[in-house]
């Protein structure tokens, strides 16, 4: 190693962290030791582990680096940060065939009950919250961090803030999910839907988003730009109200600080209004406002046309954001909720669908002039399709939130399918579109390693979604209408066991649409993985570009 | 000024975005949910509605653990087909000592709300442990490990002073007793019978899996299920009264 001028010390930060995971690690050990439950001994040694480790590559990577830290800029440009973009962008992929795979395996059960071989960690129950994490927190989130850093970054012409910090977000993120998950399986679970973590888990992923809002704040607040690009807007509305329905949800009070289970603070009604507040907007601001962003971002940047409005942009992310707050009721219509409650929300859902198309239009009329490159380019056409599938899904929905609606909709498989044409279609596919361009940009290819394959990733995978949603349109709605189909005599005409029976064929299509769905993935991976692998080097400028106006 | 040359200060600042946002969606939240803390009518009053006795709580905590609520509802809606399949309508009371609230959002299985006393423990320790032995068609997974895990009656009372915390009206002789209370329900020849049934009205107590020895998840999870619904007398009950 060559010397420095200046004399080497460890900043603040690393010093700091590396006493902190020092000191973790030895809690750990003993909440390890004093445990209760096996599952929390695990969490526990799995966390010593995890922070010993942090202390090695913090000091490793401390003794490797250079005296002076990575420089803002070199010659005029910001020096990007891509190393957590990259970390993150693997996490998902990784994630993401995972959460695919594990939602087959459960939709294979329903079709096939011998294959939850009678055992706790294989049975749906638990197997269930794994695929919808894994999918939503996993992969979806992974894709968010990595595209909110990048995109921060290069919207604001600066990089992102701290040095360690970055790292710190996208590693411990993706330790809460192993920690998530692995509880899942060992029966940790507080049964909230989308909320499943317990209270350990729960409050480690405050401490890390908490430090994720700080990085991308403190990046915003640094840029060159006067003004804040749309997208960050959205990645600020997601970041901040994630945070404030994480705390709002999961008040807790663990039974011992030695043990895995706790008890919600919340009970009953008040605690069905909260999990479907958090609920609904896990998908108003984790799935939508967020990957408006991407949105917002990748696909003016594929198409080379600017966004079709920017006061249209205005005007739908505040309706969007003060509108999706109030929905989350019309998951409880008919219930026990009170009456008022629940037509607020259903009021302000039907509302909703006018800034959801707001979005959508946005979108689509970006391409006004490039519609020709839908033929020529697949990436782009995926990104395209995915607005289409949140247009839809976002007049679904508010469809089914009309009481009248939801009183056949509900507990039926139509939900299932709703969501998934939102989750496959929309987040899915944008995830995709926005990880193709991703890739090649983060690691500095010239493009991807086939645009071929992107082209089977795309028909292999609608084709997919096809066959799932309608599988489901139809099997929700046959178990409806035969809950309540009477006899001309008035009575029940069938039994419950006969409305199961008549969902296998649906239940089959469905496992094999999302055969198809995790057939695209697997071929996107190998296509990302050769593109990083054999892919030609980009070419790099030397003169900053002039910014977008 | 414009609005949209107004609107450039949540552009320009990025604190002031940031406020913006937590202020437009706080609104949605406090208006819907702060009132179902204070307003009287959001629970009904009714007779009958009891905390959970040890042997329920440690079932119900297996359902949870088991994920059962997603496959299985616990709110009958007050529709004509499901009030006749099910039985009455879920009524708010009836989860007010629910932490967590296990009402669900869908029914791969039917809703379970009132299943307490709907069929024997027999059925229920057959159909646990193979549901296809009695319902062909079934697709819910087997439990047959429920039977050979036991539950501990010394931890117990921990969790009932835990609920006490966050809301749960558990006496002091209740948690005093908890873990003798947890094998006296689950086993009708003890001498601690009597008591246990003082100190929790309508509480069934059996041989609920019909083995010997100290209780096992099986009998948790059969007495949590048979008590399901059954806590509110709909005989006497009157709806008028509560008329919301």
């Amino acid at each position: 190693m060559s010397q420095p001028s200046i004399s080497k010390s460890m900043t603040i930060g690393e010093s700091g962290l590396a006493v902190v995971f020092a000191v973790t690690a030895f809690l750990c050990v003993i909440a390890s030791a004093k445990a209760l439950d096996a599952p929390f001994a695990f969490h526990a040694a799995l966390s010593a582990a995890a922070s010993l480790a942090a202390v090695f590559v913090i000091i490793n990577r401390y003794l490797d680096r250079p005296a002076a830290l990575p420089p803002q800029e070199i010659n005029g440009r910001p020096n990007y940060n891509m190393g957590p973009i990259k970390f993150s962008s693997f996490m998902a992929m990784f994630w993401g065939i995972a959460g695919f795979l594990v939602g087959l395996i459960i939709a294979s059960q329903l079709a096939w009950p011998a294959l939850n071989f009678d055992l706790p960690w294989t049975s749906f129950g638990r197997l269930r919250p794994l695929h919808t994490s894994a999918v939503i927190f996993a992969f979806g989130g992974n894709v968010l961090i990595a595209t909110s850093f990048y995109v921060v970054q290069k919207s604001c012409r600066a990089r992102l803030a701290g040095d360690l910090a970055p790292w710190f977000v996208v590693v411990g993120y993706n330790f809460f999910i192993l920690i998530a998950g692995t509880g899942y399986l060992l029966g940790v679970t507080q049964s909230k839907e989308y909320a499943e973590p317990e209270w350990y888990a729960d409050l480690w992923l405050t401490i890390v988003w908490v430090a994720y809002l700080l990085v991308f704040l403190a990046t915003v607040i640094k840029r060159k730009e006067p003004h804040i690009f749309v997208a960050n807007w959205f990645y600020l509305a997601f970041i901040v109200t994630i945070a404030v329905l994480h705390l709002g949800n999961n008040p807790a009070l663990p039974v011992s600080v030695f043990g895995s289970k706790s008890y919600i603070a919340w009970g009953g009604i008040q605690d069905a209004m909260f999990q479907w507040w958090y609920g609904h907007n896990a998908v108003g601001f984790f799935l939508t406002a967020g990957f408006l962003a991407i949105m917002y971002y990748f696909i003016p940047k594929r198409a080379e046309r600017p966004i079709y409005s920017y006061r249209l942009s205005i005007i739908h992310f505040w309706a969007l954001i003060f509108l999706y707050i109030w929905a989350g009721p019309h998951h409880l219509h008919y219930t026990a909720l009170p009456d008022w409650t629940q037509t607020l929300g259903m009021t302000f859902s039907i509302m909703l669908w006018m800034p959801s198309w707001g979005g959508m239009i946005n979108g689509l009329m970006t391409l006004s002039g490039a519609w020709d490159k839908l033929r020529t380019d697949p990436v782009l056409r995926m990104l395209v399709v995915s607005v289409a599938f949140y247009g839809m899904s976002t007049f679904e929905g508010p469809m089914m939130s009309i009481k009248v609606v939801n009183s056949l909709s509900h507990y039926t498989d139509w939900t299932i399918g709703h969501v998934h044409s939102g989750a496959l279609g929309w987040v899915g596919f944008v995830s995709f579109g926005a990880l193709y361009c991703l890739v090649p940009w983060a690691w500095n290819r010239k493009g991807l390693y086939s645009l071929k394959l992107v082209n089977w990733h795309f028909w292999v995978a609608t084709l997919g979604i096809v066959l799932y949603i309608s599988a489901m349109w139809v099997s929700g709605i046959l178990q409806g209408l035969m809950w309540r189909a009477y006899t001309s005599l008035g009575f029940l005409e069938y039994s419950f066991i006969e409305t199961v029976e008549a969902m296998h064929p649906f239940y089959i299509i469905r496992a094999a649409g999302g055969g198809l769905f995790l057939i695209g993935a697997l071929i996107m991976a190998y296509n990302l993985w050769m593109t990083v692998r054999v892919g030609e080097q980009e070419v790099q400028m030397p003169v900053a570009l002039q910014p977008a106006e | 000024m414009s609005f949209w040359t107004r609107h450039q200060v949540f552009e320009k600042n990025s604190i002031i975005l940031v406020v913006g946002i937590l202020l437009v969606v706080a609104i949605g939240g406090l208006v819907e949910i702060t009132p179902l803390f204070y307003l009287k009518s959001t629970i009904e009053k009714v007779d009958g509605v009891r905390p959970y006795t040890p042997l329920e709580l440690a079932g119900r905590n297996v359902y949870v653990r088991e994920g059962c609520y997603l496959c299985h509802s616990q709110m009958i809606r007050p529709l004509r087909d499901e009030v006749e399949r099910y039985g009455h309508f879920s009524l708010a009371a009836e989860s007010m000592f629910d932490h967590p609230f296990q009402w669900g959002s869908k029914r791969t299985g039917p809703d379970l709300a009132r299943v307490g006393a709907k069929y024997s423990d027999d059925w229920h320790v057959t159909h646990l442990t193979n549901p296809r032995a009695i319902v062909p068609q079934s697709v819910m997974p087997g439990y047959p490990f429920l039977g050979k895990n036991e539950v501990d009656p010394d931890a117990i009372a921990d969790h009932m002073r835990t609920l006490r915390t966050v809301g749960v009206p558990y006496t002091d002789d209740q948690i005093a007793n908890a873990g003798a209370d947890m094998k006296a329900q689950a086993d009708p020849d003890s001498a601690g019978g009597d008591a246990f049934t003082k100190r929790y009205a309508k509480a069934a107590v059996r041989n609920f899996d019909g083995k010997p020895g100290t209780p096992t998840e099986m009998d948790a999870l059969i007495a949590y299920l048979q008590m399901l619904g059954t806590l509110v007398d709909f005989k006497i009950y009157n709806e008028k009264a509560n008329l919301r």
